[in-house]
């Protein structure tokens, strides 16, 4: 039990840290003193508004895009007992993507841009709700195989989709849309926070209650099935709270790679199986890990930025590697 | 002990999707708490399908499978779980799990969703693992044990449920002489002392007629035979159900299963 208490502790000032270290860094340093100055209602009108209307939203979003994306890969892997499973496995990105893609082609994003998001929105459902309304028809109960499958070629599909809009694109809006496509945390405000806080925090309760199900799900759905589990009840639970983050955290900043896939698996490797300490701790290390990919894609190039998945990959798949070769998975 | 027995099925039936016959048709058959019953039959017989029938796993076609006297199907799953205890075929652990944790999930239909364990369920696990003989072992990852070990961790999760029932599903397939009788012995101690009802399906016939003490022998999804090994395990029976010549002699011993039917399976003669 000391020993959760003493890595939970190690987690929680990595946490403060990476999110400092987010609202303090970028194109205009802000000092820690200055930024604490401004939390506590202080500070100059300059620093005021780098923090409060810029850096702070952006954290926030990093915070529960982040959290959510690596909460969901967990769930995900532990309902498909499979290691490879990621949040975009049932076609959500796809579908988002298609939203977005359409949005900046058509020139929507021009006049009104809030409305990229709403649209990636839109499409990350109708992709939720075709891949369970196929997985639904083929049998009575959610077979995870179909479900899969389902997922896999609606994403095909929307792939298609978004190469077709891309072939009509100018090359501005090519652009923008494949920039979009690879995730950015810059249109982040606070209504974006609002937005992401509203499904993220009830969600994320509602994921951490079922991981006593979900360590018997990892087994197998017979074995959880005869250790008490209302099986079916908890995959439902599970694919669609876990998909509708992914949908909303997609449509907060685009599609961003990895950190559902890697987050989980290398908090795995550090504490173990057991999902009432991997559904927590994979929502907190995958904050941090967004925290600090954001300000490195904001800060490497400054003044410009860097698409924040590309870091994800490129920070994320080292770091994954080297976890691997120091244990077995 | 009440007289209603653990499992119950009545005219039961059930079919496949798009299969051309039902896999378990019209069984009648009662299992007394404090048995041994052991499922025998060719492979495709439906043992399998029978099991989950009466675990509540399936929804009959037609018919009632009954656990304690109400429909198996019907039971609160939680509930039905702190009574039966259930040793699954194959099992595919994807990811690192410790023995022990392994274990310990066979609290959970005790606890629930949030809460914790406490002494009672630790001295479950405990005892647990003393009794299947895995002690030394708990911190070690579940799919670095070998296949012997790996079963008995598989039954001591269901013995930490503290079930009077226990069902297993070729818990001995796979595995070699001394790791079988193992697993036969420790069944049948636990029927013995602690008067736990077992459950199994098995194609070791011979093993089965010097254990249990109710046999059910199935064919094609029908029941063949039952009742004593003595009037199951019957040369005419046994060789028409599988469909290949063979022998029934008696058990030499020694031990307390002397002359205990056995069957020895024939060449075929060269034609």
């Amino acid at each position: 039990m000391s020993a959760l208490v003493t890595r939970a502790l190690a987690l929680a000032v990595l946490f403060a840290a990476a999110l400092v270290l987010a609202v303090g860094v970028g194109a205009a340093g802000v000092p820690i003193a200055t930024v604490i100055d401004v939390l506590a209602g202080g500070g100059d009108a300059t620093a005021r508004a780098i923090v409060l209307d810029l850096r702070l939203p952006r954290a926030l979003v990093a915070i529960l895009a982040g959290g959510g994306l690596a909460l969901s890969g967990a769930v995900f892997q532990a309902l498909l007992r499979n290691p490879l499973a990621e949040p975009y496995v049932l076609g959500v990105a796809g579908g988002a993507a298609v939203g977005a893609v359409a949005g900046v082609v058509f020139g929507v994003a021009r006049f009104a841009p809030s409305a990229v998001p709403l649209l990636a929105l839109a499409g990350a459902l109708a992709a939720i709700t075709l891949v369970f309304t196929v997985a639904r028809r083929v049998g009575r109960a959610l077979d995870t195989r179909v479900l899969l499958l389902a997922g896999v070629v609606v994403a095909a599909f929307f792939n298609a989709v978004i190469l077709l809009l891309l072939t009509y694109a100018d090359v501005e809006s090519f652009r923008s849309a494949v920039f979009w496509m690879m995730g950015s945390l810059s249109g982040s405000t606070w209504g974006t926070v609002v937005l992401l806080a509203i499904y993220m925090i009830p969600a994320t309760a509602l994921l951490f209650s079922q991981a006593r199900s979900l360590n018997l799900l990892a087994i197998g759905e017979d074995t959880a099935l005869y250790l008490g589990t209302r099986v079916e009840r908890v995959k439902l639970i599970g694919y669609l709270v876990a998909s509708l983050a992914v949908a909303v955290a997609v449509a907060a900043c685009g599609v961003i790679g990895f950190i559902g896939l890697i987050v989980p698996h290398a908090v795995r490797m550090v504490w173990g199986s057991d999902h009432r300490v991997l559904l927590p701790a994979s929502f907190v290390a995958g904050s941090i890990f967004l925290l600090l990919a954001d300000t490195a894609a904001r800060t490497i190039a400054s003044p410009a930025e860097l698409p924040v998945g590309v870091i994800t990959a490129l920070v994320g798949v080292p770091l994954f590697v080297s976890l691997l070769r120091r244990s077995s998975l | 002990m009440s007289t209603t027995p653990a499992f119950e099925a009545r005219s039961l039936s059930y079919a496949y999707e798009h299969a051309h016959a039902p896999a378990i048709c019209d069984v009648d058959l009662a299992i007394a708490h404090g048995s041994f019953c052991a499922v025998i039959g060719p492979n495709g017989s439906g043992k399998s399908t029978l099991i989950r029938l009466l675990l509540g796993a399936e929804p009959p076609a037609s018919g009632d499978a009954l656990f304690e006297g109400s429909s198996a199907h019907g039971w609160d799953r939680a509930e039905l779980a702190r009574r039966v205890g259930v040793v699954t075929q194959t099992e595919e652990i994807v990811f690192p799990l410790s023995v022990r944790e392994l274990v310990a999930m066979g609290r959970y239909p005790h606890l629930g969703a949030y809460r914790r364990e406490g002494a009672a369920d630790h001295a479950a696990v405990d005892a647990a693992i003393a009794t299947c003989s895995l002690s030394g072992l708990e911190a070690r990852a579940m799919n670095t044990l070998s296949g012997g070990e790996r079963q008995r961790a598989r039954i001591a999760r269901a013995l930490a449920q503290q079930p009077r029932t226990l069902v297993l599903d070729e818990p001995t397939a796979a595995l070699d002489v001394a790791h079988e009788m193992a697993i036969f012995e420790l069944l049948a101690k636990l029927v013995a002392n602690d008067g736990v009802t077992v459950l199994m399906v098995t194609h070791n016939i011979n093993l089965a007629a010097r254990y249990a003490s109710h046999l059910v022998l199935l064919e094609r999804g029908l029941v063949a035979a039952q009742g004593s090994v003595a009037a199951v395990v019957e040369r005419g029976r046994i060789e028409t159900t599988y469909q290949w010549p063979l022998l029934v002699q008696p058990f030499a011993g020694p031990g307390p299963d002397t002359g205990a039917p056995q069957v020895a399976p024939l060449r075929k003669e060269e034609s």
